[in-house]
């Protein structure tokens, strides 16, 4: 396996509205940033890869038209995701490891303030048993946070704490969209409150990754990916359990997150409930910092909001915060395909 | 007129799907206020019932009636439902094992209040009066006192089958076209066309989104460009569109508007179809309310030399 790091992450503030904005407007300062950063240009790099969903902002082709923005023509090579950014670094890496490339740069965008992001996400459920009673992604995340309280694994109280505890740290995070002293408000499906759930809006990220050397030329400290992995949950939602992830349990034991401690984690839930699922999945000590960033309840740009945990967690490493990260992203209803990754830095004396 | 456009957006579509074996048995099932689940090579009985194992893969094809009552595994009360969604007054989410199930069907629960709702109450369908085959046949649970339903042999068979599912799907936005594309409509609307420079390779892209595709940076600098133009290349339209009252044969062609370094394309009209050429060149026809020209026609000016545009084609 060749070894490939994160070398760069930027991302955009997180905001309710972004009218003014294209998605390639949206998307350009981070691409820019990252490759300054790295002092690449676009056509130094070696693969492309971008997730992204042309639903959410009801506009056909974006992603096309988001190329735009890396000065895709002439040619290059390029790929996209119908997925969180997470899933684009996961082909990106696979590109590094097949030696057909040293750099990719990555890149996510969401616009959801165009449409109902609620309804919108029901569009990616079974078509045939679901999909027609348009049951959203609230509803669906409050079933499951239901299933919580019933196992005794959380409490009203409990989730309330998570959603504190994740904006009090995103006030540390100038790219929140949500941060400080949140109310719980009324319930938006209950059990879930607005509290429990995360703020609707438009966002982007892009990462450079880069292999071997080439990574220690362009980093002082390149965040490692030592391990990644990618599992997914069976379709129907009455087959599962919907207290447990063994998804992310077992993309997590592929990635080696259980190999040796780690000091930081970012958790792509972006409902509370969600939180107490991943902790329990993955046994994670109390002492663990998690979500140190706020986490998608602080901003949820969708699409985006998993490879954001990527990046924060590489970004961590490379200011020296951490020396072993995981990092995790979903995709789909109730945590129904998880990807879990683990960043290292390497020792100052090595 | 604001700086920065917007407009409601609607995108629909009747999404056409074909069944399985399984899936046609269930759904034709419930036409007929039936429900079937599918066996598992271990025994279980999974409702709603798919054609594959999700544990082993494996082909499942053994179909079994189960009770149309059963257990509520976990819910949530939802206080204001959404357009499409099956109730129109609050209602509880709901996932039922109906008896004899081993698995869990997600709809939903007519009940008072969420106080009325707990897991582990005892529910059962009731049955939409209109059913075509589809999930919507259970118009929902509603709570239920009553005996423990009994499962029995079903071999899946029923007289006309429904073999497909037309399942309509409507998603409504507020376009916003971004800073480049409003201030292009912005200037159509006064009958001119404006581009944006690329700050790097100095390219006018016509209509503009905001970026130049070779430098992969904003282009913001607006440059009004035509209003004539070259034809760099054209076809004959043989076809008649539908919804579009224009004769055929005429030509669609690539317009190179002058100060314009990329083509866009739009209809010749004021000459024979036969008589378009690459190098004509043109000038924009507005008429009535349109919002675009509805048409190029020819200027009377000697043809450009192919030199002059052969970077545009």
């Amino acid at each position: 396996m060749r070894d490939v790091a994160i070398v760069a992450f930027a991302q955009t503030d997180h905001l309710r509205r972004t009218d003014e904005l294209s998605e390639v407007d949206l998307l350009m300062p981070v691409l820019h940033q990252v490759l300054g950063a790295t002092s690449l240009k676009a056509s130094d790099i070696g693969f492309t890869c971008s997730g992204s969903s042309d639903y959410l902002a009801g506009r056909a082709f974006s992603f096309t038209m988001a190329l735009d923005g890396v000065g895709a023509h002439p040619p290059i090579s390029e790929s996209h995701v119908e997925m969180d950014g997470a899933w684009a670094l996961y082909e990106a890496w696979v590109k590094l490891q097949t030696g057909e490339a040293d750099t990719a740069l990555v890149y996510a965008y969401g616009k959801s303030s165009p449409g109902e992001v609620r309804d919108v996400l029901t569009r990616q459920l079974d078509p045939y048993y679901v999909g027609p009673l348009w049951p959203d992604s609230v509803a669906l995340a409050a079933l499951q946070a239901q299933a919580l309280i019933d196992a005794g694994h959380t409490d009203e109280a409990a989730l309330a704490a998570i959603a504190d505890r994740s904006r009090a740290a995103a006030a540390d995070n100038p790219h929140a969209q949500l941060s400080g002293s949140v109310p719980a408000g009324d319930y938006l499906v209950q059990p879930l409150r607005t509290g429990d759930c995360p703020p609707v809006g438009d966002g982007a990220a892009a990462v450079i990754l880069a292999a071997g050397d080439t990574a220690r030329a362009l980093c002082t400290r390149p965040a490692w990916i030592r391990g990644i992995d990618h599992r997914i949950e069976a379709h129907s939602l009455g087959v599962r359990d919907l207290t447990d992830s063994p998804s992310t349990r077992l993309a997590a034991e592929r990635a080696g997150a259980f190999e040796g401690p780690v000091d930081t984690v970012e958790l792509h839930a972006p409902f509370t409930s969600q939180e107490v699922v991943l902790r329990r999945a993955l046994g994670l000590d109390a002492g663990v910092s998690v979500n140190p960033s706020g986490g998608a309840l602080a901003a949820n740009p969708v699409m985006a909001a998993g490879l954001i945990r990527l990046g924060e967690a590489a970004a961590r490493i490379q200011r020296g915060e951490s020396d072993r990260a995981l990092a995790h992203a979903t995709s789909g209803p109730c945590l129904q395909q998880n990807l879990v990754a683990v960043l290292e830095g390497e020792a100052a004396h090595a | 007129m604001p700086d920065v456009l917007s407009a409601p957006l609607v995108v629909e579509f009747p999404f056409t799907r074909s069944l399985g074996p399984v899936q046609s048995a269930f759904l034709t099932g419930l036409r007929e206020r039936t429900v079937l689940g599918v066996r598992t090579a271990d025994g279980r009985v999974l409702v709603p019932p798919v054609e594959y194992d999700p544990v082993t893969a494996e082909e499942l094809r053994e179909l079994t009636e189960v009770a149309a009552t059963g257990t509520v595994t976990t819910w949530a009360w939802n206080p204001a439902p959404r357009r499409d969604q099956p109730l129109a007054t609050p209602f509880a989410w709901v996932l039922v094992k109906l008896d004899g199930a081993g698995t869990a069907l997600l709809h939903v629960l007519d009940a008072p209040g969420p106080g009325a709702v707990h897991t582990g109450m005892r529910v059962r369908i009731r049955w939409s009066p209109e059913r075509t085959g589809a999930i919507t046949d259970i118009a929902c649970f509603e709570p239920y006192e009553g005996e423990v339903g009994q499962p029995s042999p079903h071999n899946g068979e029923f007289a006309d089958p429904v073999t497909g599912v037309v399942t309509p799907a409507r998603l409504d936005y507020t376009y916003t076209p971004g800073r480049a594309q409003s201030a292009y409509l912005k200037a159509l609307s006064e009958q001119r066309t404006v581009g944006e420079r690329c700050p790097s390779c100095r390219k006018v892209y016509v209509p503009p989104r905001g970026a130049c595709p070779t430098c992969g940076v904003a282009t913001a600098e607006q440059v009004e460009v035509g209003p004539r133009g070259t034809v760099t290349t054209y076809c004959i339209v043989n076809i008649k569109a539908k919804n579009l009252d224009i004769e055929v044969p005429y030509v669609y062609a690539h317009i190179a508007l002058d100060g314009a370094d990329l083509a866009l394309h739009g209809r010749i009209g004021g000459i024979p179809y036969d008589q378009v050429r690459m190098g004509l060149r043109v000038e924009p026809v507005w008429t009535g309310e349109g919002r675009h020209p509805d048409h190029y026609r020819p200027t009377g000016e000697p043809d450009a030399d192919y030199d002059v545009y052969k970077e545009l084609l």
